[in-house]
């Protein structure tokens, strides 16, 4: 038994170590201070591929992704943790690509890669934060969807075991492939990179597909395929209360007790 | 219209982030002129519209069978895109939770519109596309923090219908309307949604753990930092909480250092409150903690550091060693409450 299957994966700013340069003067982000790196659920993604693959060696990963020439660099890096195959979807014409326009694109070229058993994303990109892309990429394919998985269970022929961490407790689902499953943050860690496989692939150019290649309906790509546009984006800054400052002693800390009282704020 | 997606709790009650929804709906179908629908899919969902009349909902569209319960993705998939292409809503709300975000986009990409996620306010407004020199009246605004919580985005679908969006709990808020509301109740026939395939995934056991910790409906919240620096100093938090009636909260640092249980997360990533009284102890106000509490009635910050973000945000500021200052306010309440 082996299985083709599809690890979707970006690049994307590392906004959880953001620095006092990382917004410009006008609000909008300046990407070039903020590192480019592997989005982190979509290396528990490829760990989830991967150990389809320990378990049918046959089995072989292509990891996708959409964006600039420069995301080659988590292409390489998910080739040295033990993927197959990598290909970068990148074309101008993508730009402006709300998750709607995104999902579309990454279907199309999903068909192209021929014929696939399970995809797999991360649940959540940490720069658009929407978690949108992988339910709607299934439902372009019209694949059945298991969203927040944590465990993969077990694999065996046409059906696949996993488990789903939900808000408030864990679920376990059985499905039928083909299958669209996101991966969440409290899955395993991805696997290091092997030191061989570091080498062989460090300087690989993965194919790249333009908009033509993935045959699709023009106007459904970029920010002509966007139905959501942003009106405007505001830097967050902090709105200036103006709050009082209580001396630090017993006294003005009971008048404060006593004030919130008669206010019935406490009490 | 403006439907509301309404989700069951495991005791099969409207939750309470749909009665918020249905709150923010009510307020919007009313700027806009137009009714309030909203939708229940489930099992045994006998007199459910009863809880929400009282949130001044019109229609209550109702689907009960097994096969809706508990969730999942393909049966609530088929009801609810069918239920939106035969009604037509001009606005869909939805909660930001594991069922909203798993359902809402895969909708929103079977009906080809917009959607926009954990959105931290709704309002209308119009809206001029300057490239296309037109301009649109009464669009939804749909306000949502991106970037880690580091820009605040005002996103509009000017041209597709449904405008949806998905809201966390906590965010909007539950307000009765009127509790002898006159709405009305619509059964949908489910089996004529439903179809073998949505049967391709199956849950095979579900381990649903009881909340214990409810920080979201406390009105007093005692919340501890990074600043506290040891889970028995956060004791003191929990000895003021309990002497207010109130709980403690924490930040993500706090968590993550082991002072508090995830429960207590308040943020971007945790629980968003909006309590009477907020006491920030050694917190030093990131972004992603005030996402979650910036809406509190009064806030007290207790820092040691006068230029703590916090600060800024605080009613009343107190400088000082927090495990020094938190004991004083408990001995100061216990000598002058009645
Ligand atoms: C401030 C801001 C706010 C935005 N708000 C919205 C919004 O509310 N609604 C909306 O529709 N769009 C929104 N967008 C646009 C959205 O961020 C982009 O469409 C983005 O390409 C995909 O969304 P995401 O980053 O949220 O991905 P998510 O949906 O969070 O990603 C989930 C998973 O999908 C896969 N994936 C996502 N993108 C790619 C890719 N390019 N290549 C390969 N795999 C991928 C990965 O496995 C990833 O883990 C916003 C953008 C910005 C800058
Ligand atoms: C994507 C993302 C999501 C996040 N989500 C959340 C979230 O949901 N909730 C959240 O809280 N954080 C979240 N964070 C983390 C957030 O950015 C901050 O790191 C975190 O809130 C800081 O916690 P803190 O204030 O306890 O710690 P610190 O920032 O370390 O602040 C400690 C404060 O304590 C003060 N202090 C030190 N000693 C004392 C003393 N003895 N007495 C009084 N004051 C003292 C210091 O002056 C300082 O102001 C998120 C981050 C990212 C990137």
């Amino acid at each position: 038994m082996s299985y083709k299957i599809v690890v979707l994966i970006k690049q994307v700013p590392d906004t959880q170590n953001v620095g006092p340069d990382a917004m410009n003067a006008d609000g909008t982000v300046n990407r070039a201070a903020l590192p480019a790196i592997f989005n982190p659920e979509d290396l528990k993604a490829l760990e989830m591929a991967l150990q389809v693959k320990d378990k049918y060696p046959e089995s072989r990963v292509t990891v996708l992704t959409m964006g600039p020439e420069r995301a080659a660099s988590i292409i390489r890096d998910a080739l040295s943790r033990g993927a197959d195959n990598g290909i970068i979807v990148s074309d101008i014409r993508f730009a402006g690509s709300d998750t709607l326009a995104t999902s579309y694109a990454l279907a199309c070229a999903i068909r192209k890669t021929g014929h696939y058993d399970l995809i797999f994303g991360g649940r959540q990109a940490i720069d658009g934060d929407t978690a949108q892309v992988g339910p709607q990429v299934a439902e372009k394919l019209d694949l059945p969807q298991v969203t927040y998985a944590e465990r993969l269970l077990s694999l065996k022929d046409d059906t696949i075991t996993l488990t789903r961490r939900l808000d408030n407790g864990v679920e376990t689902v059985e499905a039928t492939l083909p299958l669209l499953v996101t991966v969440t943050a409290s899955a395993p860690d991805c696997r290091y990179p092997h030191a061989h496989r570091l080498l062989q692939y460090a300087k690989t150019q993965p194919e790249i597909w333009n908009a033509d290649a993935i045959s699709p309906e023009m106007e459904r790509l970029g920010l002509k395929g966007s139905p959501t546009k942003v009106k405007k984006i505001d830097n967050v800054v902090l709105a200036h209360k103006e709050g009082v400052r209580i001396e630090n002693s017993d006294a003005a800390i009971g008048e404060l007790v006593v004030s919130l009282m008669e206010d019935h704020i406490i009490g | 219209m403006v439907l509301i997606y309404c989700e069951l709790t495991e005791n099969a009650q409207i939750a309470d982030v749909s009665l918020e929804l249905c709150t923010k709906g009510r307020q919007l179908a009313d700027r806009l002129g137009s009714r309030l629908e909203a939708l229940v899919c489930g099992e045994s969902l006998n007199g459910i519209e009863k809880q929400l009349y009282p949130y001044g909902v019109d229609v209550v569209l109702k689907a009960d069978d097994p096969r809706l319960s508990p969730y999942r993705t393909l049966p609530h998939f088929a009801l609810l895109s069918e239920v939106i292409r035969e009604r037509k809503p001009e606005i869909v709300l939805m909660g930001a939770t594991c069922v909203g975000r798993d359902l809402a986009p895969r909708i929103a990409s079977r009906l080809r519109c917009g959607l926009t996620a954990d959105c931290t306010s709704l309002e209308i407004g119009d809206y001029e596309d300057k490239a296309k020199g037109k301009s649109y009246q009464n669009i939804l605004y749909q306000i949502r923090p991106a970037f880690g919580g580091n820009i605040i985005a005002t996103i509009v679908n000017p041209e597709t219908r449904p405008q949806m969006a998905t809201v966390r709990e906590g965010v909007m808020k539950k307000e009765l309307k009127d509790s002898g509301y006159k709405g009305e109740c619509v059964t949908l026939d489910a089996g004529r949604y439903l179809k073998k395939e949505d049967e391709a995934v199956r849950i095979v056991a579900r381990e649903i753990e009881q909340r214990k910790i409810n920080i979201k409906n406390a009105s007093i919240i005692v919340s501890g930092g990074y600043g506290m620096g040891s889970r028995e100093n956060f004791g003191m938090l929990h000895q003021l909480a309990q002497a207010l009636g109130g709980e403690v909260g924490a930040t993500r640092a706090a968590v993550d250092a082991g002072f508090a249980e995830g429960e207590r997360q308040i943020g971007q990533t945790g629980v968003t409150v909006r309590p009477k009284l907020y006491i920030a102890c050694g917190i030093s106000g990131a972004v992603q903690h005030r996402a979650g509490m910036d809406q509190s009635g009064k806030i007290i910050s207790i820092n040691t550091d006068p230029d703590a973000p916090i600060n800024a945000i605080a009613d009343y500021t107190i400088i000082g060693d927090a495990c020094k200052v938190v004991p004083q306010l408990i001995a100061c309440y216990n000598k002058n409450k009645k």
